[in-house]
This record gives structure tokens, sequence and C-alpha cells, in this order.
């Protein structure tokens, strides 16, 4: 075999105490197309950035070009050839393709500008790729796909001899998706090496020869793609059984809290309707962009519904404003934790309270009460802080979830929507997050969860509503409640079924 | 280590009771420092006289910065409020006037005043939050029309009161301390209860951090800024009452001049944020101490009036850095 482009020796990195990688080893050579797996937290973002040079390495070595070194820095690994396409994109939107493709490694001419190469190397590389995509058109007119491509040409014209690619997928729809695969494909036999990041199994073993899984910062599984399928990778992935992270699911539901009927939103969402009991949690699936987020802010009266109706407890009820919603003692639990959920300059305790406030009220603000309903749930929820006067924006992700589930908890809420509870935080406060839910629930709330994470949908949901393009095309129960058929109704591959009173004909 | 967390835990709640920030502790010390300098520097600064004069000279212009720290918690400006002292003063004297009784007349004179001003502040509350024009521009504009307004009421001639009782107001003592320093330490006391004991002032601040944050929390967003801005116009409308009672008279071209600058020069150097959710009243009242000391400085040092500008200048960069390197 050809001497490696990188080894990796007994690589590892800690932060303080924790160690979040330890002991990778990895050969990168060239013409390999290699996948990563591992969940959120398990290593996966930082072992990237150990070889792009982010990062550097608390113990072991990096060897490249015969040479040792002890850590890399982005200048040196970018001058080794490697190089990263980032999740999100690092594109100037107000320029041009060629001049993108050049940012930072401009061809100059007599000290200006050579615009003329410039635009005919971009062409080439386009070429080479078999893109058509025009070198003048400017960035904000091209497509997600589009801007990809021109981060892959931005690579190339860099000579890079390694791509690492961190979850390039999940923006691109299918036939994007084999365009990018036929890219990667053709750098792989010009000789690149590729690093492949995806949640996604299938892909991984479609497209990788070799497939390396971490799991808790340490390398589980590191073997050829022929020897795993799906399922192996993913127990190796998670390392314990499903059933073992979520909490049991409980039969008895009690009566309707929440009645959607017939909801609709202007071209996003059509004739919504579902019921939501008491000690039920109901899952919300469906692709990115279907509309799952928009039923919870029309509910909330985030959005003006262009018809339908909205009972709680069999009343009807009126709701224009999230004030209106936590009166009728329903709370949402936003996608977006920084934009739309927590101050991020406010302390532990004024985020806890900025809902109910009024209730620690009576003339003036008792402070002294806040602090101690603040306290209640930093125990109650084992929020982590140095202390409750710390900004949030300072807490980890994890714990900052926490805060933002207090909040809502303290309007004491019969009804919780949760859109996407666990994004972002590590795998162990996960668990402690479903366990939570499901203990809400047993309390007799009513909990309809939204997440893009089927397996957390599976299991978590007591009962699983499919959307696809605005319409809920499936209610599944029970043992229907599995990957396969959420995924094939979600995707639309099988059709629409017809809605039925409160369940569905599968047809 | 759980014990010594738990003290300063404590500790840092008490100085937040008090709204004593670790923020305010940097113009605190500068205040200090800048009260020795001046003693040392000059005999006359610490004559009762020359104090009294500091302090009522900055209560003018810190009654404004009070209300202008409102409108930058919230995530706003208001460069409209020097204007507006010149217009509420103008309308002020025109109703004191028109009434024959003294007392009554002083009484009608403040309504009008505090009506005004809040009314002009509703107004500037309006153009942002259902014009949606950014409050730079929306004050900016209304900075040029009130001044316009008040030079074509009064042919750009002064306006003089003829009621006997009204110079006593903001000339006037009580306790030995001048009016207009009471009403100034007043309404910080008021206006600091305001915004850290009630709901209107948490939620100002939510609103100034992250407005998208404030809508999904279920706060009338629009209503907590049209109320910044409320209180910004009432604020000036004290103001204008102080100052046109210890003139006896208002001149619409020169009073209230570059006031605006002098309100957002106290909140800025006080360390309340400009970017908005964060702040603190105590800390524009040193802010409007430490501009107010500065200027008599130089005065009683004899520097140039023309310099002034420049010394003022520098200490709100001074601030600015000071901030912005506490925030890294």
């Amino acid at each position: 075999m050809t001497e490696a482009i990188i080894r990796l020796h007994n690589i590892g990195k800690s932060f303080g105490p924790n160690v979040v990688l330890q002991n990778i080893n990895l050969d990168i050579h060239p013409g390999e197309i290699i996948g990563i797996l591992g969940e959120n937290g398990a290593g996966k973002s930082t072992l990237l950035k150990l070889i792009s040079g982010v990062y550097q390495p608390s113990i072991g070595s990096l060897e490249a070009d015969g040479r040792h070194y002890d850590q890399l820095d982005p200048v040196t690994s970018r001058r080794l050839g490697i190089a990263m396409i980032p999740q999100e994109f690092n594109l100037v939107p107000t320029l041009r393709v060629y001049e993108n493709v050049f940012l930072g490694q401009e061809i100059r001419k007599r000290g200006f500008l050579d615009r003329k190469t410039m635009r005919e190397k971009t062409r080439e590389v386009m070429e080479s790729l078999h893109s058509s995509l025009d070198p003048e058109a400017p960035i904000s007119t091209l497509s997600v796909a589009e801007k990809q491509m021109v981060e892959v040409a931005r690579v190339l014209v860099d000579d890079a001899r390694l791509v690492i690619l961190d979850e390039p997928t999940t923006v691109l729809t299918d036939r994007e998706v084999t365009v990018l695969f036929d890219v990667v494909r053709r750098l792989q036999s010009a000789g690149v090496a590729v690093l492949f990041i995806s949640h996604k199994l299938k892909e991984v073993r479609d497209l990788c020869h070799s497939v390396l899984i971490l799991r808790d910062g340490e390398v589980v599984e590191q073997s050829s793609t022929d020897d795993l399928d799906e399922e192996d990778m993913a127990r190796k992935m998670v390392g314990r059984e499903l059933s073992q992270v979520f909490p049991e699911k409980q039969g008895q539901a009690g009566d309707v809290a929440l009645e959607v009927r017939q909801l609709s939103l202007e071209h996003v969402l059509t004739d919504v309707s579902f019921t939501l009991r008491r000690g039920q949690i109901l899952g919300l699936s469906g692709l990115v962009g279907s509309g799952r987020t928009e039923i919870a802010e029309t509910i909330m009266g985030l959005r003006e519904k262009t018809s339908g109706q909205i009972l709680i407890n069999g009343e009807p009820c009126n709701i224009t404003s999230p004030e209106d919603a936590h009166r009728q003692n329903l709370a949402y639990l936003s996608e977006d934790r920084q934009g739309k959920g927590l101050v991020m300059s406010f302390n532990l305790i004024e985020n806890i309270t900025l809902l109910s406030l009024k209730r620690y009220i009576k003339g003036l603000i008792n402070h002294r009460a806040e602090r101690r309903r603040a306290e209640h749930y930093q125990q109650a929820l084992s929020i982590r802080t140095a202390s409750l006067n710390t900004d949030v924006g300072l807490l980890s992700g994890g714990n900052q979830q926490k805060v933002y589930l207090a909040k809502l908890l303290d309007i004491e809420p019969d009804i919780l929507i949760l859109d996407e509870p666990t994004r972002g935080i590590d795998v162990g406060t996960k668990h402690e997050f479903y366990r939570l839910i499901r203990k809400l629930a047993s309390d007799g709330k009513a909990i309809l969860v939204i997440s893009s994470e089927l397996e957390e949908i599976i299991g978590l949901c007591d009962q699983v509503l499919v959307v696809r393009e605005g319409r809920i095309v499936a209610d599944l129960q029970d043992e229907q409640i599995n990957e396969e058929d959420i995924m094939l109704y979600a995707a639309g591959a099988r059709g629409a079924s017809t809605v039925t009173g409160t369940g569905v004909a599968l047809s | 280590m759980t014990q010594q967390r738990t003290m300063m835990d404590r500790m840092g709640s008490h100085v937040n009771r008090l709204g004593l920030d670790l923020t305010i502790l940097a113009p605190l010390i500068a205040l200090v420092v800048l009260l020795v300098a001046s003693s040392l520097a000059s005999e006359y600064f610490l004559n009762t006289r020359n104090i009294t004069n500091v302090m009522r000279q900055v209560s003018y212009t810190g009654i404004i910065a009070i209300g202008v720290t409102f409108v930058i918690i919230g995530g706003g400006i208001d460069l409209s409020v020097g204007s507006m002292v010149a217009l509420v003063g103008v309308l002020l004297l025109y109703a004191l006037n028109a009434v024959t009784d003294p007392v009554m007349a002083i009484v009608v004179g403040i309504l009008v005043a505090l009506g005004s001003g809040a009314l002009f502040g509703v107004f500037n509350g309006l153009l942002v939050t259902r014009g949606k024009i950014t409050a730079f521009i929306a004050t900016l504009a209304t900075m040029s029309i009130f001044r316009s307004v008040a030079l074509y009421l009064t042919d750009a001639g002064e306006v003089v009161s003829d009621n006997p009782l009204f110079p006593d107001l903001g000339g006037g003592y009580w306790l030995g301390i001048p009016i207009p320093v009471w009403a100034f330490l007043i309404l910080a006391a008021v206006a600091h209860v305001l915004l850290f004991y009630t709901r209107f002032g948490r939620h100002l601040c939510a609103v100034g951090a992250n407005t998208q944050v404030a809508r999904y929390s279920g706060i009338r967003v629009r209503s907590v800024i049209l109320g910044s801005f409320t209180i910004a116009g009432a604020c000036v409308g004290l103001s204008a009452i102080m100052l046109t009672s210890r003139l006896n008279s208002i001149s619409p071209s020169d009073a209230g001049v570059l006031y605006e600058l002098d309100a957002i020069a106290a909140v800025v150097i006080g360390g309340t944020a400009l970017s908005g959710g964060k702040g603190s009243i105590w800390g524009t009242v040193i802010g409007a101490l430490i501009l107010g000391i500065i200027n008599n400085m130089l005065n009683l040092l004899g520097v140039s009036p023309y310099l002034q500008g420049m010394v003022k200048g520098s200490v709100i960069l001074i601030a600015v850095l000071v901030q912005y390197k506490r925030q890294q």
C-alpha cells in the first residue's frame, strides 16, 4: 500500500478533567473513503478538529510526510493538504462563485487580481466535477447543493489530499446526494482521501470503504464496511440496546387535553387534525421543512392560522399570542434554544421566572422567592452551574436546555410542546431528558414531542404522527412505530393514508 | 469550596438587590478617583457652593439620562431629547402664562410639561414599534421636528415667565439641597425600583437582549418598547420644568442643545451596554456625575471651553473601550 497521508498515533484530547477522546490510531491512505460514526458527543467533531488543526491534542502525535508533529495548527494542516468542508458553509454571499473559490488564495498578476485566470480555473474545476455552475454566478443565487459544490471546488483548487466532509448530506435532497457521491468517488479515484461524517448509516455503507465508530471518546470498531451491516453499526454506536436508553412506555392515557381540528396555515399546513391526551407522549415526525415546527407555532399563536380550531380540555379557545397560550397552561419549547428560548445575558433565575414572573410579584418582585424557586429546579433537574447568578450563555448546551425546561415548567403547564428537546446535548443528558419527559407524562401532563431523530421518536413516544408537506400522512401506534414505516411515510414512498377520526386506515 | 461558592452566591445576590452589579464598580472607582484628583487640583472644588452648582448642573441632563437609560436597555436610542426639552419648555411657559392664579398656573404648567413630554415620547415609540423605523433614524427625524416647531411657535425668540412663584421651583432649596437635585435623586430611586422590581423592568431587559426570545416568552414587545420611550419623554418633561423655572425663561434655539449627547454619554459611562439588555440606573447617575465634575474641573482650571468637547469625547471612548474589554 502507498504511504499514508497522515497517521494518528495514540491521539487523545481532554478539556480540563473531561477526557473527550483517547487512544485514537488511524492511518489515512490516498484514495480511501473512511466513514466516521458516533452519537452526538462521541468525539467525532473533536477528532476532525485535531486533524484540521483547530484543536491541539493533549496526548499522542501525528505523522505526515514522514515528519512527526505533536500538534497541528490550521495553517500547517492546510499546507499538508488537509481541507475541511464544514456543515455551515463559509461562503461570502455577495461575491461570485470564482471569487469564493479563490477567496484567500487569489491569483494576482502585477499586483492586481487576475480575474480571467481565476474564472478559467474555476470553470476547469467545475468541469472536472461534472458541474455546469457558472463561475460568474453570485453565491446568493445558488441552491444549497450548488454552494456545497463551490466548497468542494475551493478545496480542489487548493490541491487537497485529504478532504473532510462533516455531515454533508443533511441539507441535500436524494438526487443531490447522488451527485455528491459521484463527486466524492471521482475525488477518490484521483487519489484524494475522504473522511465522511454522517448519521445516516446507509450512506456510510454505500459510500465508504471502511468505517471508524466512536463511542464516549474511544474507537469501538474499525473495519471494512463489507463486514458490518447497518444494525451492527447502530448497536456499536449506541453500545446498548435501545430499550435501556428509553424509559418504559406507559399504555394508559387520560382525558383529551389538546385537540386540533383541521388546522391550516397558508402555503404551509393543510387540515392538520389530532388529539393529545393527558399522560401521553405523542410524537411528531417528518423531514426537516415538512411543517412540524409550524404546527407547534400555529398552536402557540405565533403564526396566524388561516382556518381550523384548537380545543383545550374540550373548550374551543382563541390563541393569538404565546401569552394567550401560557394562560391556557400550554407551553412550547422551541428548537432554537439560543435564538428563541433563553435570554443568554440573563442569569438562571431571571430566565426561569421570565414566563411566570407574575407569581413572584406582590407589589414588587420578590427576588428571594425567585431564587428559592430556581434552587428548587437546580436540584430537581440537576442543573450544573457554578452559581445561579451565572449568565446562561456560559452554560453547556445540556444545562441550558434544562434551564429552558425549568422556565416552561414554572408556569405549571398541562400541555407541553417540545420541539427537538435533545438537540445539541450530550448522550448522558439526553437520557436524563427522556426519563424526565416520561415522568412529566406520568404526572398527568400531555406532551407533544417533535424530533428529527427517529430513534428518539421510536423510543420515547406512545403514538407517532408523520408529517409531510404540511399534512399528517400517518398515525402510528404500538408496533407500527418503526423506522421503516416512519421513513416511508415521511419521504412519501408510501402514499398518504386516509385519516379517519382518531386513527388512520393504512393503505 | 462549596461553602465559598454559596458565600459568593449570597454576596452576589446582595449586590444584585442593590443593583450594584460588578459592572457599576468601574464607574464608581472612576468617580472616586476623579473626586480625589479634583479636590487636590483645585482648592475651590470642595467649596459647598461649587459642589451645589455642579449637582444642579448635573441634574438637568441626569434626569434625561435616566429616561434614556430605559430606551437604551430596550435596545433603542433617543436622539430627540435635547430638542424635546426646548419644545416642552415653550409649551410649559405658554400654559403657565395663560393661567392667572400663580399656584394653579404652576400646577397646570407641570402637568402640561410632563404630559407633552410623555406624548412626544409616545410619538417616538409609535414610529419605532408601529412604523418599524430604526430608533436612530426615527428620533433623528423628530429631533429636527421638535426643534423646528419650538422655533416656529416662538419665532425663535425667548419666552419669559410672568409668574412670580415659578423661579422658586428650580431655584429653590430644601434642606440646603437644590430642588432639581432632589428631583434627580428621587427619580433615580423610582427608576431603580421600576427597573429591578417590576415586570416592566424585567421584560424591558429581555426585549433589549433578544426580541425573538421575548416574543416567544409571551412578552408584549411593542408595548414594552413604547413604554421605554414614554418614560424618556416624561423625564424630558421633568427636566424642562427644572430648567425653565431656574432660568425663568426658555430660549428655543439654545435650550437643550446637545443634551442627547450628554445623556447618552452618562448612560454609556455608567456601564449600560449600547446593545441593550442590561443596565443600571445608579450607573447612569454616576456617569452623569463624572461628566459634570469633569466639566467643572475644566472650568476651574481655566481650560479653553473649545477643548471641553474633546475631553468629553475622550471619556466616552475610554468608557466604551473598558466595557468592550470586560465583555471579552
